[in-house]
């Protein structure tokens, strides 16, 4: 088996139209940037549109491409734009424009269940796994993006923050609400199925 | 959640702060701060414990390795004109 290429990619040659690298750039990104449409969309057809169309935006706009942020938060945030664009046809009674200042007290802790310190192996369960996958499906699509780029693709909040043109405290806020939301639903799950274990913590 | 007092930290100035912890952005003297305030609060040392673990279990599950189905690639190639490359594999 050829060992990956991860030399970096040329926004130079990009520029000049190297077909070359634009194939090792398309096959760099095009993974996260599928599973970034899957995530915020949730159907195989819409994450391919969104797919194409970043690349294709790619080619357009890659030669006023002024590299004031990195080349992957730039893809990251066309493909982001796109996703949200998409969501917005597809849904438009859903605000998307909010800045995520909603009531501090719908996202404060209920459950106290504590899980923990049980072992990883006994918690991902095949059933599990699925709650959280509905879990984060469920997120509103503002607190959604944020969790996917930062504790999904392992973005920083500062690149989340250029990828998304949101203030870092913004993305912070976000951040910690999506990941409350999730604990509370894991919460329910873990007390309701571990019931004598939790009490034995 | 209550917000009492616990050492010099309400429960909601620990629930601000929490990302930053868990992502190991917060200083040592507010690590501190909120460990003391974690070992007088049952209900924040649960929140604190319970979303560390969410997110370890995100990181767990999350599929950062699948990649992108062969048929899916081919059709975004055709699209963009690069039908040649098809047969190489660049994907790090």
């Amino acid at each position: 088996m050829s060992e990956p290429d991860t030399r970096e990619i040329s926004v130079e040659a990009l520029r000049a139209g190297d077909r070359d690298e634009f194939a090792r750039f398309v096959d760099m990104y095009s993974s996260p940037i599928y599973r970034l449409g899957l995530r915020m969309l949730g159907r195989e057809q819409d994450a391919e549109d969104v797919l194409q169309n970043t690349f294709i935006k790619v080619l357009q706009y890659i030669s006023g491409f002024e590299e004031r942020s990195s080349l992957s938060t730039w893809v990251y945030r066309i493909a982001a734009n796109e996703a949200l664009m998409m969501l917005r046809r597809m849904r438009p009674e859903v605000n998307l424009d909010d800045q995520g200042n909603q009531d501090d007290d719908d996202f404060a802790p209920a459950q106290f269940v504590d899980w923990g310190a049980l072992p990883e192996d006994k918690l991902l369960t095949g059933e599990a796994k699925k709650v959280l996958d509905r879990a984060i499906q469920k997120l509103p699509a503002t607190l959604r993006v944020v969790f996917i780029l930062r504790d999904i693709e392992g973005l920083s909040i500062k690149e989340t923050s250029d990828a998304l043109n949101l203030t870092e405290t913004n993305v912070k806020t976000r951040l910690l609400r999506a990941r409350l939301n999730l604990r509370e639903k894991l919460s329910v799950y873990y007390g309701k199925h571990f019931p004598r274990e939790l009490d034995n913590e | 959640m209550s917000n009492h007092k616990h050492t010099n930290m309400t429960c909601d100035q620990l629930l601000g702060l929490l990302s930053d912890y868990l992502d190991g952005y917060t200083h040592d003297e507010v690590c501190r701060e909120i460990e003391h305030h974690m070992s007088e609060c049952q209900n924040c040392r649960v929140v604190v414990d319970t979303t560390r673990k969410t997110i370890s279990l995100v990181h767990a599950c999350n599929d950062t390795q699948l990649s992108l189905p062969e048929d899916v690639r081919e059709r975004l190639f055709k699209r963009l004109n690069l039908d040649d490359y098809l047969k190489q594999q660049n994907a790090p």
